[in-house]
């Protein structure tokens, strides 16, 4: 690094918005990741619904299936946006 | 002992060809007798790497379907013992290539005492990629260190987890390695490309190797000369290293950092 990026105004770095995202996506796409084929479909479905009542992020619905002793959950999380 | 390892990426034109005509002449290089099969059915492009496409009579698809046994369909390379290819179909019914059928060529390789037997894996999550790393005991999963190529790397390694048959016999997860090509030591250092440990942390595999972007390969694959046969070139020793760390040893990465820069270089940013 020269010495002069030490003086200059820093701007973000293209590499580090890159780390930044593909770890929310990754995290977002393993979430479904083992469970039935339709999981992603339903979990952009479902997103698609809430949007109709309340705006929320595209991360806002998390669909997960858990297996327990025999019996599979649907685990649903949908967080929405803080109360103004 | 057969190990059937699968090169697979998601992405296409990451490296995936180059890397297991590489990897598959490394091997024969060091005495183990392997082939290599082109799965990129309708798309043939391992046999121009490696130099041999003037050489083609049959595929993979012929000897499924029985137009031609196993020996005739092998090619036998010119350059390095041990080392077969067997090329792909260029025909465009991709559903020519059956479970089954590959599951006879593999079991024929074995019979013939193959030590390795390399998948070079067609691009995307559909069926020629499922096909390819269907039986696989070992996969090395090519990467670039680029957003697009990360995340489908990791669909990969998801599909690997569920789809392959020892998955679903359930005998776990195959181990898959990264192998992270196309790497610019001094596109990094600026900030503007990925690291290895970003890769490696996203990723959360252990790592094959880097290989550098580098001239050798297109050299290589103009004259039809896998470039691990290059050994003075970048990308030739850090494939060799490659299949050193694949075959159990302990080799330093190297060509991490760019060299091109003098102290003057550094102070000013050269
Ligand atoms: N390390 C590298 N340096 C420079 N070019 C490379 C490197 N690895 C691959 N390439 C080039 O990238 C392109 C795609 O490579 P290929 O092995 O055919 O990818 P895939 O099989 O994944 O589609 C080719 O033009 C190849 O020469
Ligand atoms: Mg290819």
């Amino acid at each position: 690094m020269s010495i002069f990026s030490y003086l200059l105004p820093k701007k973000e770095k293209s590499a580090s918005v890159a780390k930044e995202r593909l770890q929310i996506i990754v995290a977002r796409e393993r979430s479904t990741r083992g469970g039935p084929d339709y999981l992603p479909q339903l979990q952009e479905e479902l997103l698609m619904v809430v949007r109709k009542y309340v705006p929320v992020d595209q991360d806002a619905v998390n669909v997960q299936v858990d297996r327990d002793s025999g019996c599979e959950i649907l685990e649903l999380n949908i967080t929405l946006p803080e109360q103004e | 002992m057969t190990k059937i390892v699968v090169v697979t990426s998601g992405k296409g034109g990451v490296g995936k060809t180059t890397t297991s005509a590489a990897l598959a002449t490394g091997l024969a290089q060091r005495g183990h007798k392997t082939t290599v099969i082109d799965f990129d059915v309708g798309l043939r492009n391992l046999d121009l790497i490696m130099g041999c496409e003037r050489r083609v009579v049959y595929d993979l698809v012929n000897v499924i379907n029985g137009d031609a046994n196993l020996k005739q369909g092998l090619i036998k390379d010119k350059r390095v013992e041990d080392l077969y290819i067997l090329p792909a179909s260029q025909t465009r019914d991709k559903d020519a290539l059956t479970l089954e059928g590959v599951e006879k060529v593999l079991d024929g390789l074995k019979e013939m005492g193959m030590e390795y037997i390399i998948c070079d894996s067609p691009a995307g999550i559909e069926k020629g990629a499922l096909t390819a790393a269907y039986f696989a005991d070992e996969a090395v999963v090519v990467t670039n260190p680029e957003v697009s190529s990360v995340r489908d790397s990791d669909r990969i390694l998801g599909i690997l987890s569920s789809k392959t048959r020892k998955a679903e016999q359930g005998e776990g997860d195959i181990p898959a390695r990264l192998l992270l090509t196309r790497y610019s030591p001094e596109r990094v250092e600026s900030g503007q490309m990925l690291s290895v440990e970003d890769v490696k942390e996203i990723l959360a595999i252990d790592l094959l190797g880097v290989i550098p972007e580098s001239q050798a390969v297109l050299n290589a694959s103009n004259s039809g000369s896998p470039v691990i046969l290059d050994r003075d070139s970048d990308a030739g020793q850090a494939y060799e290293d490659a299949v050193a760390r694949f075959l159990g040893e302990t080799r330093e990465h190297r060509f991490l950092t760019s060299t091109k820069k003098s102290l003057f270089g550094r102070l000013f940013g050269g």
